[in-house]
């Protein structure tokens, strides 16, 4: 399941921060590592998803496949739904290339006990980014399903 | 090293309840509680958020200055989700011809 992705890659990523501030340059690469392979992997489930909903015709406009009295809310649900995780994955794209980045800085050992800061803050943003899907998927997911 | 940051434990132990409360929220959502459905999925939600920030994000043992510019961020959060929300489940309650 995505979310369980999701909240592991942000579980690698508390502990590379963890490594970063002992100062453990390997550990930090491979949880680094670790972190950029399961965002990769919620990216890769994402596309397949929509994938699954440009091949139902379930994207908003002319060519939109439901029709009747609630084509018109469902057009806005996919409306919703595309807009907010469409910007969520692009964060997740911006949140990879960090990682990408903290991954050379560690490997040439930039960072020690003193100096970690970097990993810290880019460990806030990936929370952040974790937190917003906390949100979005009961919301876009899960409600409605008694609507 | 902060001597009061938390263990790796500590961190997969938050990991364990984050999933936990995941798979509550699914099988919530699975039952018909009318319109508490979404005060349970949006409850469940700011639970785990707020785990996420308290542990992960080094919350719990920052300074009040951290803890009111969070705040901050809560208090737009709200306030964006109330208008969106009143418009999303008001619709309907008043019959409009052409409209849905």
């Amino acid at each position: 399941m995505n979310t369980a992705v999701l909240i592991g890659s942000s579980l690698t990523m508390a502990l590379a921060a963890h490594s970063a501030r002992r100062g453990a340059r390997r550990p930090l690469v491979v949880r680094l590592a670790l972190t950029v392979l399961l965002g990769g992997v919620f990216l890769g489930i994402k596309a397949v998803e929509y994938a699954h909903k440009f091949h139902e015709h379930l994207v908003p406009g002319p060519r939109f496949g439901l029709d009747g009295g609630d084509a018109g809310p469902a057009q806005l649900f996919f409306s919703f739904y595309f807009a907010m995780t469409g910007m969520h994955a692009l964060h997740m794209v911006v949140g990879i290339g960090l990682m990408l980045v903290l991954i050379a800085l560690g490997l040439r050992g930039r960072f020690s006990p003193e100096y970690y800061a970097p990993v810290e803050i880019g460990g806030l943003y990936w929370h952040f980014v974790d937190i917003v899907w906390i949100f979005l998927f009961p919301l876009l997911y899960l409600i409605g399903r008694h609507g | 090293m902060n001597p009061r940051e938390p263990s790796p434990r500590t961190y997969v132990a938050i990991f364990a309840t984050l999933i936990l409360l995941t798979g509550v929220t699914v099988t919530v959502a699975f039952v018909d509680l009318k319109a508490l459905n979404t005060v349970a999925a949006t409850g469940i939600a700011a639970v785990k958020a707020a785990l996420v920030a308290l542990y992960f994000m080094h919350l719990r043992h920052s300074s009040r200055m951290v803890w009111l510019s969070a705040f901050a961020a809560v208090v737009f959060l709200v306030i964006l989700f109330a208008l969106t929300l009143s418009d999303v489940m008001t619709r309907g309650w008043i019959p409009q011809p052409g409209a849905w």
